[in-house]
């Protein structure tokens, strides 16, 4: 009799958990059955390792974020039909930033709460990747950003590592690029004052510029109009004229000051760096100097494999973002399979020691947890970008 | 700051101004007849511009019919928002057809980011040649001048349809009182859907031309111009036509001195500008001392 109520008694509770644990995987359709505790092993207790991605697919930036996805999935692609990580196969799951900071915080809470990913690769642009570092820290999440080049996202933790350079990197190799090899005296700069982004590279180059800096202007975030801006910068008559900002508003900017008179180069960041950068400039944004972290036409081996097989599943060349984040996720997957781990402890040991080869050339972790690495110039002719040199400081 | 620049810093307000001006038109017109203010109106602007775009790429017209079709198709879709939404609040308070107003701004926004995406799209180049046009020490391009001539043209026809025909003389009688004008005969119900079929064709307008001058379209587009352009009628005096273009003008000029004076303050002390301005002008540059009707 006693035997029959603790019997009783022990199968109402498991019924009781039982339902619990269905309420608990009803709420999200993507985690497995498995997700009740153990939040922080999950990702590796089912067949697949969950590596969660936060990047722009809609808005003014979707370009880059179009472009680092095809990147990624190229990889999960290739990873998987090796065999996956240790047996594993691995999952990308990719969530739309929109390119706002605060969606790209909701949708990576969502990554680490609701899909269980074991790291997240990405946030693709600076404002995201600043805005979440903090949480992937709180959560022990690695996060690697393979484009977020602002200097402070790294600095929210040990968890948080980029293997793209950084934002005052790109500001002083423009600027030794512009003393160098334009033979630049003198240089204005025109920054938007609401972008991390575009403050960073203007404060890097203006410190690091040897030259004179003849005038800096800023607008806000949204201006269409640059008239009053350029007209102020136009009687100086600078030798470069220094744009750290995204495609969109550069090619508006490039096609004012030609027409207000200026005749400076343009030079500017990885921001240049899309194709809708020359359907909206047209002949403004010819011969203009970016600094980047890749080009489809670098003839080193890793490069020419990788266009190759970019080409095979896509069609087409792949531009800088589609490399960097594949880079970010090659050196991700290669340090889960040496830390045999998906435990977030482990993944940042191995990724602070990793040393490697991938499409941009040679990476090792500095110890703020940035790439060390090269830069390429580009320089633009015929509504293309071309390789024009290599430069490190 | 010399005399050349000043002149060419006016010569740039003045061309910013006339976009202003352009998109406030619609907006104080709407105001002037039946009191509301209709933020949707900014997204009508985008709405043309996205016509426009798919008149002149996907088929390939060139610039009048596009411009035409634009008008048109904001026109049909601003009598929409105006049956569907605005009419049957039209007996409730201004506050909720306020907040409607909001609504159908966002809903306009976010649907053409589903549809369409938010990705910019560039109109193609040769739609309308921007020629560079030098007058002496000073210089300006054809598309500014064209959106000024534009933003003239239509407040002169504005003014002459509300004054000098019998369509006008029905929308001031609607202004005046809704329910005497309908006692005398007048379809309240036209009248109201042809102010709202002008006021969307001019936004229909201004984003073509926008769309142009600047390139590159998106959903949000409209925001940013539509907030400047609302101030912009409000400091003119709103309901007043006149006031309206003006207003943009002056918004447009103070903008870009205070741009060219020290760029990173620019928004906030514009605005300081237009705030100390209506402080001491409270209904408008052109406003008369508004008097409670009783």
């Amino acid at each position: 009799m006693a035997n029959q109520r603790i019997m009783a008694c022990v199968l109402s509770l498991a019924l009781t958990a039982s339902f619990a644990g269905c309420q608990q995987t009803n709420g999200s359709a993507s985690s497995s059955a498995a997700a009740a505790g153990n939040a922080a092993n999950t990702a590796a207790s089912g067949d697949t390792i969950k590596i969660g991605f936060v990047t722009p697919l809609t808005g003014s930036t979707s370009s880059y974020g179009q472009s680092s996805q095809k990147g990624l999935q190229l990889l999960e692609e290739q990873v998987n039909k090796e065999g996956g990580i240790n047996g594993k196969k691995i999952q990308i799951i990719s969530v739309d930033s929109e390119g706002k900071a605060a969606t790209a915080v909701t949708a990576g809470q969502k990554l680490i709460n609701d899909d269980k990913v074991c790291a997240i690769v990405g946030p693709v642009l600076s404002g995201s990747s600043n805005a979440l570092a903090p949480i992937c820290q709180q959560y022990n999440i690695p996060m690697i950003t393979g484009t977020g080049t602002n200097e402070n996202i790294t600095t929210a933790g040990d968890c948080i590592f980029r293997t793209c350079f950084t934002d005052p990197f790109q500001g002083k190799i423009m600027a030794k690029f512009a003393t160098e090899k334009l033979k630049a005296k003198t240089a204005a700069i025109l920054y938007d004052n609401g972008s991390d982004y575009s403050k960073g590279l203007a404060e890097a180059f203006k410190s690091a510029f040897t030259g004179k800096i003849v005038d800096t202007e800023s607008y806000n975030s949204g201006d269409k109009d640059f008239n009053a801006q350029l007209t102020k910068i136009a009687p100086y008559n600078p030798d470069v004229l220094f744009l750290p900002e995204y495609y969109e508003d550069v090619a508006v900017i490039a096609k004012t000051a030609r027409s207000v008179g200026i005749k400076a180069t343009f030079i500017g960041g990885d921001g240049f760096d899309s194709p809708k950068l020359f359907s909206i400039g047209g002949d403004a944004v010819e011969g203009v100097y970016f600094s980047t972290h890749y080009s489809a036409d670098d003839t080193s081996a890793e490069v020419s494999q990788f266009v190759k097989d970019y080409k095979a599943k896509y069609g087409g060349d792949p531009d800088a973002f589609a490399a960097l984040t594949y880079d970010a996720g090659k050196v991700l997957v290669d340090s889960i399979k040496k830390a045999g781990s998906t435990d977030g402890t482990a993944i940042k040991t191995a990724l602070k020691n990793y040393s490697g080869t991938v499409v941009c050339g040679k990476i090792t972790f500095d110890k703020n947890r940035n790439a060390v690495k090269a830069a390429v110039i580009i320089k633009t002719e015929n509504g293309k970008g071309k390789f024009f040199t290599k430069i490190t400081v | 700051m010399s005399f050349v620049e000043f002149l060419q810093q006016l010569i740039n307000g003045l061309s910013l101004g006339s976009v202003y001006a352009l998109i406030a038109l619609g907006y104080t017109m709407v105001y002037g007849i039946i009191g509301l203010i209709n933020f949707a109106h900014c997204d009508i602007y985008m709405v043309g511009a996205y016509i426009g775009f798919f008149a002149a790429t996907s088929l390939g017209l060139p610039f009048v019919p596009t411009l035409i079709l634009a008008m048109v198709g904001s026109a049909v879709v601003g009598v929409l928002v105006e049956r569907v939404a605005y009419r049957p609040l039209r007996k409730a308070s201004s506050i909720s057809l306020l907040i409607t107003a909001m609504g159908v701004s966002l809903l306009l926004e976010n649907g053409f980011n589903a549809v369409f995406s938010s990705t910019p799209r560039s109109y193609p180049h040769n739609i309308l040649q921007q020629k560079n046009i030098t007058l002496g020490p000073v210089h300006t391009d054809s598309l500014h001048l064209i959106i000024l001539g534009v933003s003239v043209l239509l407040m002169i026809l504005l003014q002459f349809i509300i004054y000098r025909t019998r369509i006008g003389k029905a929308m001031r009688a609607t202004s005046a009182d809704k329910d005497a004008a309908a006692l005398m005969g007048i379809n309240v119900d036209w009248v109201i859907s042809v102010t709202f079929a002008i006021g969307s064709a001019l936004a229909g307008a201004a984003g073509v031309l926008v769309g142009i001058l600047y390139s590159s379209i998106d959903p949000y587009m409209g925001i940013q111009p539509g907030i400047k352009a609302f101030t912009a009628a409000v400091f003119g005096g709103i309901g007043l036509i006149p006031g309206a273009f003006l207003g943009g003008l002056m918004l447009g000029v103070i903008e870009t001195f205070v741009t060219a004076w020290y760029s990173p303050l620019a928004g906030a002390i514009g605005f300081i500008v237009l705030i100390a301005i209506l402080i001491v002008k409270p209904s408008g540059l052109l406003g008369k001392k508004a008097s409670e009707k009783v």
